[in-house]
């Protein structure tokens, strides 16, 4: 079995979460080999096959062009199970990768069992066990789910690709900066966080009251920051901040996976739900099941005291 | 312009899932099924879009699944679309990604689409595959996680967004395919005139079967709940009982209570 890993580049640089996919091949008992459409001075620390291809010519971003290379690499190294992270990059290329080869694509994969696939479906709260039926298999494995252990290692055996044909139907004009964070929730101690669950924009003053109570700063889910009930500078999860307090009060939040990510790391985890399955569970360390308005008034008023 | 919305209808996740007696699945019967959150935002751009291009675009909006789904084809005609399109069936679960979206570009191959939205992913496969394996299969461009739509001259600039806040700026020329992220806008709820109207719109109806050419990539083998981690404790019962021994706990494993 011959697994064909798709390293991400960003801004100029390999992202770190590229040597997860190692992981994921190593668990899958596999050969591994890269493919990065990047620059030789940022390679993967790997002592494999690398195929690259010259990110100045090809661009950071571009799903047309980058399939191609990616399609141009599997077939070279006839690859059985070409790997993606579930990111931003992985699930808009992987489909198309998966659709070139007529192979079956498995996202979000959280472990393997047996030659199957177990991955994430219903917000986090059920898992499903999938086996593909095609000869060729296109995967993304969830972010975090196969950790790198040790430092990595090695010096690459690079083999370079190039393609005549780069047209598409697609232009990537430039990134646009994170808005400017007014407050750094990275190096809070206590953060209390309102989510959905709150119910209402007024509610935000009830977790903030907690978070003061607290000596803490509030922080909030995704649904809660578009609905504009607090500002983008307090999002923790993927695509807001990653924090790591010594207390974490999640409030009426169902814990997916996006945020989880920004906070699981976290000393100590409280959370405050109406629903006692809830994903936000499988981190905390104390789970109150209880409606998140009744709840968090007599907790701030005993803080008081 | 033709512009094709994709809807799935899925349960609330905050219920309680039990498995169906397929093994590979969730039981139906006590779940409370609303539009895939993602798709909301897909049905909003697109009557967006009809709106500010002088109300000629003309919007169908598509869901497969069983006869429940019409309950969120009437929601999407009620936001503005023109008219919506069901395709029956009532073992959608058994159909893998591939072949949601294969069915998706039969029905969609020989209608001159411009424009497809569809959501970024739906909320209870969550496999974030359909809109760019159909956009693969039509042969039309596509950018997917879009939290910026704008169109004009024949040209889509789009912001898509990558992780921890960077967001990458796009241009897709038409035909294309755009999935949409949460906060790409803000969708609207029907209102009572738009609801009575749209019981007016068209409603069309076909069996899967006219749209199924392709077998299944993938099958799902076992649906279950993970393994409970446990370690965490569980407080129940009254709120100011809770409130007492949560202090207590707090005390006892932080620092930061005293
Ligand atoms: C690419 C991508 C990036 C994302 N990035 C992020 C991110 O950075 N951060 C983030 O947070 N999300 C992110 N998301 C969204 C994420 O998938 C979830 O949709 C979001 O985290 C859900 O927020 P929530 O838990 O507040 O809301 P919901 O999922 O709606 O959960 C609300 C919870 O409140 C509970 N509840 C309801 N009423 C009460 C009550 N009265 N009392 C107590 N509990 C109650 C419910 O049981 C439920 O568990 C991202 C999604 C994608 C696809
Ligand atoms: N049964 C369906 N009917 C119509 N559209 C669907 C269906 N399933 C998925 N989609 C569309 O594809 C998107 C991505 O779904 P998925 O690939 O399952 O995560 C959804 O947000 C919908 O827009």
């Amino acid at each position: 079995m011959k697994a064909l890993l798709v390293c991400e580049y960003r801004e100029g640089k390999l992202l770190d979460s590229s040597y997860e996919l190692l992981a994921f091949a190593d668990k899958l008992g596999a050969e591994k080999s890269m493919v990065l459409i990047g620059s030789e001075a940022a390679g993967p620390r790997f002592g494999g096959k690398v195929y690259l291809a010259d990110v100045a010519k090809y661009g950071e971003y571009n799903p047309d062009v980058h399939k191609k290379i990616v399609l141009e690499a599997a077939q070279r190294e006839n690859a059985d199970c070409i790997v993606f992270l579930h990111s931003s990059y992985g699930w808009d290329l992987a489909p198309r990768v998966a659709a070139a080869l007529k192979a079956a694509q498995v996202s979000e994969v959280v472990s393997v069992v047996d030659g199957k696939f177990e991955t994430t479906c219903c917000n986090g709260k059920m898992r499903r066990m999938v086996s593909p039926k095609t000869a060729k298999t296109v995967v993304t494995i969830q972010t975090g789910a196969f950790s790198f252990m040790g430092d990595p290692q090695g010096t690459p055996h690079l083999e370079k690709l190039d393609l005549p044909d780069t047209a598409s139907s697609l232009e990537f004009v430039g990134y646009e900066a994170a808005e400017a964070k007014d407050v750094d929730l990275t190096k809070a101690e206590v953060i209390v966080s309102a989510g959905r669950g709150i119910g209402k924009k007024d509610n935000v003053q009830t977790i903030a009251a907690l978070a003061k109570a607290l000596g803490g700063e509030l922080g909030a889910s995704r649904p809660v920051v578009d609905a504009g009930w607090v500002d983008h500078s307090h999002q923790v999860g993927t695509t807001g901040q990653t924090v790591s307090p010594k207390l974490y009060v999640a409030c009426g939040i169902s814990g997916a996976i996006q945020h989880l990510a920004g906070m699981k790391k976290s000393d100590f985890v409280v959370a405050i739900n109406k629903d006692k399955d809830a994903p936000i569970g499988e981190v905390a360390d104390v789970l109150v099941v209880a409606d998140v308005m009744q709840f968090v008034p007599a907790l701030t008023a005993r803080l008081q005291k | 312009m033709k512009i094709l919305v994709c809807i799935k209808q899925v349960p609330d996740m905050e219920s309680r899932f039990k498995v169906n007696g397929s093994g590979v699945w969730y039981e139906e019967t006590d779940l409370a099924f609303r539009m895939n959150e993602y798709d909301e935002y897909a049905v909003e751009q697109a009557v967006q879009l009809k709106e500010q291009s002088g109300n000629t675009p003309d919007v169908t909006v598509l869901s497969i699944g069983p006869g429940r789904v019409v309950e969120v084809l009437k929601k999407a005609l009620a936001m503005g679309c023109d008219r919506a399109v069901h395709i029956q069936d009532d073992e959608y679960y058994l159909k893998d990604s591939w072949q949601v979206a294969s069915i998706i570009s039969a029905y969609a191959k020989d209608k001159n689409f411009d424009m497809v939205f569809t959501g970024m992913q739906s909320q209870d496969r969550g496999s974030a595959q359909v809109g760019a394996t159909v956009a693969e299969i039509l042969g039309f461009s596509c950018a997917t996680t879009l939290v910026s739509f704008a169109y004009g001259d024949n040209v889509i600039t789009a912001k898509r967004e990558l992780e921890g806040g960077l967001k990458s700026v796009i241009k897709l020329r038409l035909p294309a395919v755009v999935t949409c992220q949460l906060g790409l806008n803000t969708p609207r709820y029907p209102t009572l005139p738009n609801i009575m109207k749209a019981k007016k719109k068209e409603m069309l109806s076909h069996p899967v079967a006219d749209f199924l050419k392709e077998g299944a990539h993938s099958v799902t083998e076992k649906f279950y709940p993970p393994a409970k981690k446990g370690g965490g404790i569980l407080l129940e019962g009254d709120v100011n009982d809770m409130a007492d021994r949560l202090v207590g706990i707090l005390k006892e494993k932080t620092a930061v209570v005293r």
